[in-house]
């Protein structure tokens, strides 16, 4: 068994703040994570809309030099 | 699909969360023994809470994967044990920082709570790999859905085990808590379990609206006849996830519209 210590405020302050922040520091970088999987998923858009613009009827003609 | 409504119910946890933390910090009142230091309750408990109930609803869900073969519920099941993982190692670390400040151990191998915690990150730590073990999508899924359940009815066996062990240093929250907490104390706890239930919802309803987003876009480059080698998705341990109808069970060779979001 380990006995509760009592720790002042000013030792206490480290503790909560690091909890806090850590905790905060986990989600944002969970965010990020998806926000890159979110920022492919934006780039395979392009690429299916860029393949369907060259696809349309008449862009052959359209993009002859 | 799952991205409608998202706005609004992620600035309720954004204001829910921020409601707790100044409630937490400026009305309730120090803690008699511990003081300020106390204060990591409000965030170290009710996350511990979620966290296990996010894996039982992983079971939940995967017994619905089970009796359907609807690839949604796989996708669900994985998505809510994913995030629970997630949770779960900011219980662990928010736990040791609290013990290092309250016992002054980062870790106490003698108590029951922590241990039986541990125990169930460890046994989810073996999902994901389990899973891209595992090639046959099909297959990867159903193995995955029973350890789904298997797992999640171990964890309130577990809780009720602790709950029976005879050492009782860890506080005891739940089941008592009318008579351990007195009101402020009470009050704050119940809306930082709310907050932080919301900010499990939010992020799992983010993370599935992603998932679905790529699954949708690898079905239309597959109907656009885009390259060949995307239509084919790569070994994963993420779900393959049928698009459209949806309720039937889906393999890699299969002619259904599936996409495998990564």
């Amino acid at each position: 068994m380990i006995a509760l210590l009592e720790i002042p405020l000013h030792q206490a302050v480290p503790y909560v703040a690091g909890a806090y922040i850590a905790f905060v520091a986990l989600i944002l970088l969970y965010l990020a994570i998806m926000a890159t999987k979110l920022g492919r998923i934006e780039r395979e858009l392009a690429e299916l809309t860029d393949l369907a613009t060259r696809r349309r009827p008449g862009a052959d003609e359209h993009d002859a030099p | 699909m799952y991205g409608k409504r998202l706005r609004p119910l992620a600035l309720t946890t954004f204001a829910a969360l921020t409601l707790t933390l100044v409630l937490a910090f400026f009305w309730a009142p120090n803690d008699a023994n511990q003081g300020f230091l106390q204060k990591i309750f409000y965030l170290h408990v009710p996350l511990a809470i979620v966290t296990l109930c996010g894996f039982i609803y992983g079971g939940l869900a995967a017994i619905a994967h089970l009796r359907t073969r609807d690839s949604r519920w796989d996708m669900r099941s994985y998505v809510a044990i994913h995030l629970s993982l997630v949770f779960g190692v900011g219980v662990l670390v928010t736990g040791s920082i609290w013990a290092k400040g309250s016992w002054g151990v980062w870790w106490d191998w003698s108590e029951p709570t922590l241990v039986s915690f541990l125990l169930i990150m460890l046994l989810y730590a073996t999902y994901q790999p389990l899973r891209f073990a595992i090639e046959d999508p099909e297959r990867q899924a159903r193995y995955a859905s029973v350890f789904a359940i298997t797992a999640g009815a171990f964890v309130p066996i577990n809780f009720v085990i602790v709950r029976l062990s005879t050492a009782y240093l860890h506080p005891r929250v739940l089941g008592n808590i009318s008579a351990n907490l007195p009101g402020r104390f009470q009050i704050v706890f119940y809306l930082s379990l709310i907050s932080m239930a919301l900010l499990w919802i939010t992020l799992w309803r983010y993370e599935m609206t992603s998932k679905h987003a790529s699954a949708q876009l690898r079905a239309l480059k597959r109907a656009l006849g885009g390259d060949d080698d995307e239509a084919l998705p790569r070994r994963s341990a993420v779900p393959t996830l049928t698009i459209g109808a949806g309720a039937t069970p889906t393999g890699r060779g299969s002619a259904g519209r599936t996409g495998a979001p990564r």
